[in-house]
């Protein structure tokens, strides 16, 4: 039987040929991890967005507007998780907040028109806009707000919101359009933190189907969403405020920052929203096409020292005894050329900064020079502490900028006699159960997108393993102060732990924003709602 | 006949098996904690316990194992750890993109190779035999990826005759769902037929020895038509078995063809899926894509009977 063996022996190559396939998803698993995208707390900033589409056809009447983006929402709920992309496309546009947060990064009305607060400031009373109305025409009232506050509270919510409303012990609905809020304590980042995710107001007819369908009162609906593609949004033509300027406004995802600048330079694309390769910024230099808009984010690329406190609780971790004394970080931070540094990973955009806060925060100082790069003081520093032979791990993510910044680092820190190994962990999983959870790590290179996150410093359980009371009692009396005392105080806290070269604050992430011709209003800034506000955007 | 079909049914049924195994092994032997990373910072012991309990991780790996075997069997592949969508859901829309991409793909590929294949045989000491040949290697050697990026910025950006990346569904515009599939097929389907071409080569020049070829000839036929009337039919026994090996490669061309067009593709979700840890998504991708692989393979077996009278008629006796 001539054919049973050709059979057998086609059976048999064909074999290897799954083989192959297996072992290219196994090495995909193993080894493709450069696209952290779905970014947790510590985000890799340059995150991935995926894949395509069309910008909505247009016949001439239809006003539209396409965005490039990264990361993509995995799910329509921008409350389901603490991934920035959700709030991206949908806070402000689909969704709407008691307050929002203007360009500048100050509170305005939005769903209330006015807000007061008691001397002892524990109990705000929101004034509801008596005009505002979901997209099916139901009034956003009182009872609303109050159920989304629950909801945030006891619903199948991000912990990191839940954190947030955690102050809030009661709401009491005294009318239609009036909500008292009562706090446990006095914050003052509460009222911030409404401006965001946690403050979405969505029409509880819409709660159970929040994550493939959106139940907003903004300027824009839901119109298609194509997972791996895009979100189409459309004009709300029963929008209560200023109408949306376009019927259609588009954001496409792209994984691969090369295929992003090829739409925008097709004339696919309006904006890209946040350019993740800065080295390819000169493709847009021609101005009659192009503006490119350099601003700032709240991100912050941080090389985490492990400073080894370990409090009761959590794991004890693995950092390097030398790195609990301070001369040993000082010296790190000296021996590190952050221009350079910068030059290298992220084409000089951005800005350098001292300490863990960015040059929008209310109370930020400039502490760039206080350690300046000064590698013969870095040896005097290790030498007097008696650490001449250091050998540290420096345990970056799989996140392309991390991986370069680690290798540059390992160069400078060998050049004044710490012999560092290198050891990538893939992201996000593993380093995030080995570096934050576990803090086994002596030093690790990540981006930190979280608004006032100089805060983690008090919370000696943070992968930081940072402990000191200073700093503990400074942030406390920040959150339950006056705004005044909330400056004052966050100011103090960021010097503290820039005095104590806690960390090293690698750069400030640039907010890169290409624009075509004729397109105005996009803001500068990407301020801490993490929302990518299309209201104030026109095209000519 | 039937022995060997259920042989061939066994084979099948045992790779599936063992391919079902492999990729949970693969995908459970990942170190970290997946509770961690979906519920994000500042999750209490307690709420990861919970959520641990949810996903089921927290069980005995072959209990987990033979669960998902289970309800794979009645269709369920599971939902989403990140977006709690079924598995289902995410593939249907994306089965319909890279089954267009590997289909075009896979055609144009044919319809290169078999008349380049034809020259390089019947002109193999003339130089457009030679030159087929040597364009050839050099297809080969251009990895997919890079011919694309090439492609996009010749007729996306430069010259602007195509759109560089995205995907319109057929039945929203028909008209934009082609021009959107035009480079990414292109790409595709010349680097295949690059391989392509070599075999469909060496198979024409064993036809053009084989005595009924000479007998054509003598008779009068020309080159062309003894190759056409005769020569396709047996040369496609070797190009069938070909094609279903080149099936698996073809597939993990696409899925870097898909990133690099922006298509939203299986392949597109099977890295996206990786990316983010969704381990329940990257099993039922990597299951339904060894499920084709086998099944395509399945049928080349059978598709000998169909193209080889000889072996119907060897059955028969």
């Amino acid at each position: 039987m001539a054919k049973s063996t050709a059979l057998q022996s086609g059976a048999r190559a064909r074999l290897r040929t799954l083989s192959v396939l297996v072992a290219a998803v196994a090495l995909a698993l193993t080894a493709c991890t450069g696209a952290g995208q779905q970014a947790p707390a510590p985000s890799g900033a340059p995150t991935a967005g995926a894949t395509s589409a069309a910008p909505a056809p247009a016949p001439e009447e239809t006003r539209t507007l396409v965005i490039g983006a990264t990361a993509e929402p995995q799910t329509l709920d921008p409350t389901a998780t603490d991934a920035a992309a959700g709030p991206q496309a949908l806070l402000y546009n689909v969704y709407e907040t008691l307050v929002r947060l203007d360009a500048a990064g100050d509170l305005k009305p939005l769903l209330a028109q006015a807000w007061d607060v008691t001397p002892d400031r524990l109990t705000y009373t929101f004034r509801l806009n008596p005009a505002a109305q979901f997209s099916d025409g139901t009034p956003v009232d009182a009872e609303a707000v109050a159920k989304n506050i629950e909801r945030i509270q006891t619903g199948t919510t991000a912990p990191k919101l839940k954190n947030q409303m955690e102050v809030v012990v009661g709401t009491e609905v005294v009318d239609a359009t009036t909500l008292d809020v009562t706090l446990s304590r006095p914050s003052v980042t509460w009222l911030f933190d409404m401006a965001g995710a946690a403050g979405i107001v969505m029409n509880p007819e819409g709660f159970d189907a929040a994550g493939s369908e959106t139940a907003g009162s903004g300027p824009l609906t839901l119109d298609r969403w194509t997972p791996g593609d895009s979100i189409a949004l459309k004009r709300n033509d029963a929008y209560w405020g200023t109408p949306a300027r376009f019927d259609e406004v588009t954001f496409r995802y792209f994984k691969d920052p090369n295929a992003m600048n090829a739409s925008m330079l097709s004339g696919q694309l309006d904006i890209i929203s946040n350019l993740q390769a800065p080295e390819t910024i000169d493709q847009f230099s021609d101005e009659g096409r192009f503006t490119i808009i350099e601003g700032s984010t709240e991100g912050e690329v941080t090389m985490a020292i492990n400073n080894g406190a370990a409090p009761e609780g959590v794991p004890a971790g693995t950092g390097n005894p030398a790195l609990q004394d301070v001369r040993v970080r000082k010296a790190i931070t000296m021996a590190i050329d952050r221009r350079a540094l910068l030059d290298t990973v992220w084409h000089g955009k951005g800005t350098l900064i001292g300490s863990m806060s960015v040059p929008t925060d209310p109370y930020y100082e400039d502490l760039a020079d206080l350690h300046p790069y000064d590698p013969e003081e870095a040896k005097r520093l290790l030498a007097e502490a008696g650490h001449e032979n250091l050998t540290l791990r420096l345990r970056p993510p799989t996140l392309p900028y991390a991986t370069k910044a680690a290798q540059f680092i390992a160069s400078q820190l060998g050049a004044v006699g710490i012999t560092v190994q290198v050891e990538e962990l893939q992201f996000p999983r593993q380093w995030i159960d080995t570096a934050m959870t576990n803090a086994d790590y002596d030093l690790t290179i990540v981006s930190h997108v979280e608004p006032r996150d100089v805060a983690t410093y008090a919370n000696p359980a943070y992968y930081w393993r940072y402990d000191n009371p200073a700093v503990q009692e400074a942030v406390r009396k920040a959150g339950e102060g006056t705004i005044e005392e909330y400056t004052t105080e966050m100011r103090n806290a960021a010097r503290i732990i820039a005095e104590d070269a806690a960390s090293v604050w690698l750069f400030a992430l640039p907010n890169l924003v290409v624009t075509k011709e004729g397109v105005t209003g996009v803001a500068e800034n990407a301020n801490s709602s993490l929302s990518f506000d299309v209201t104030t955007i026109a095209k000519a | 006949m039937f022995r060997q079909l259920l042989g061939r049914l066994g084979i099948f049924l045992l790779s599936l098996v063992a391919a079902s195994f492999a990729i949970f092994v693969i995908t459970q032997a990942l170190p970290g904690d997946v509770a961690a990373v979906i519920l994000g910072h500042g999750a209490t012991p307690e709420q990861l316990a919970a959520k641990r309990a949810e996903l089921g991780t927290d069980r005995p790996f072959l209990v987990q194992y033979l669960e998902w075997v289970t309800a794979m069997l009645g269709g369920d592949f599971g939902r989403s750890w990140f977006s709690h969508l079924p598995v289902t859901t995410l593939m249907a829309p994306r089965l319909g993109v890279t089954g267009s991409l590997v289909s075009g793909g896979l055609l144009l590929a044919v319809l290169i190779a078999l008349p380049l294949g034809a020259v390089a045989a019947l002109r193999r000491r003339q130089w457009p035999g030679l030159l087929t040949s040597a364009t050839a290697q050099v297809g080969m050697a251009i990895p997919a990826f890079w011919a694309g990026i090439i492609l996009v910025f010749v007729f996306g950006v430069l010259l602007r005759w195509l759109p560089p990346n995205g995907y319109v569904p057929l039945g929203r515009d028909p008209g934009r769902w082609a021009s959107h599939l035009v480079l990414p097929v292109v790409t595709l389907g010349v680097i295949q037929a690059a391989v392509l071409v070599r075999y469909v080569r060496s198979a024409f020049l064993e036809v053009l020895a084989e005595d009924y070829y000479r007998t054509a000839r003598s008779i009068g036929w020309t080159k062309w038509r003894a190759l056409s009337r005769h020569g396709i039919r047996n040369a496609s026994l070797s190009l069938v078995t070909v094609l279903g090996l080149q099936l698996a490669s073809v597939i993990v061309g696409a899925i870097v063809i898909e990133r690099v067009f922006v298509l939203p593709g299986l392949g597109s979700l099977l890295l996206d899926a990786v990316a983010t840890n969704d381990l329940v998504v990257v099993r039922g991708i990597t299951m339904v894509l060894v499920f084709a692989v086998l099944l395509i393979n399945a049928a080349v077996d059978i598709s000998y009977v169909l193209i080889d009278p000889r072996l119907r008629a060897r059955e028969a006796s």
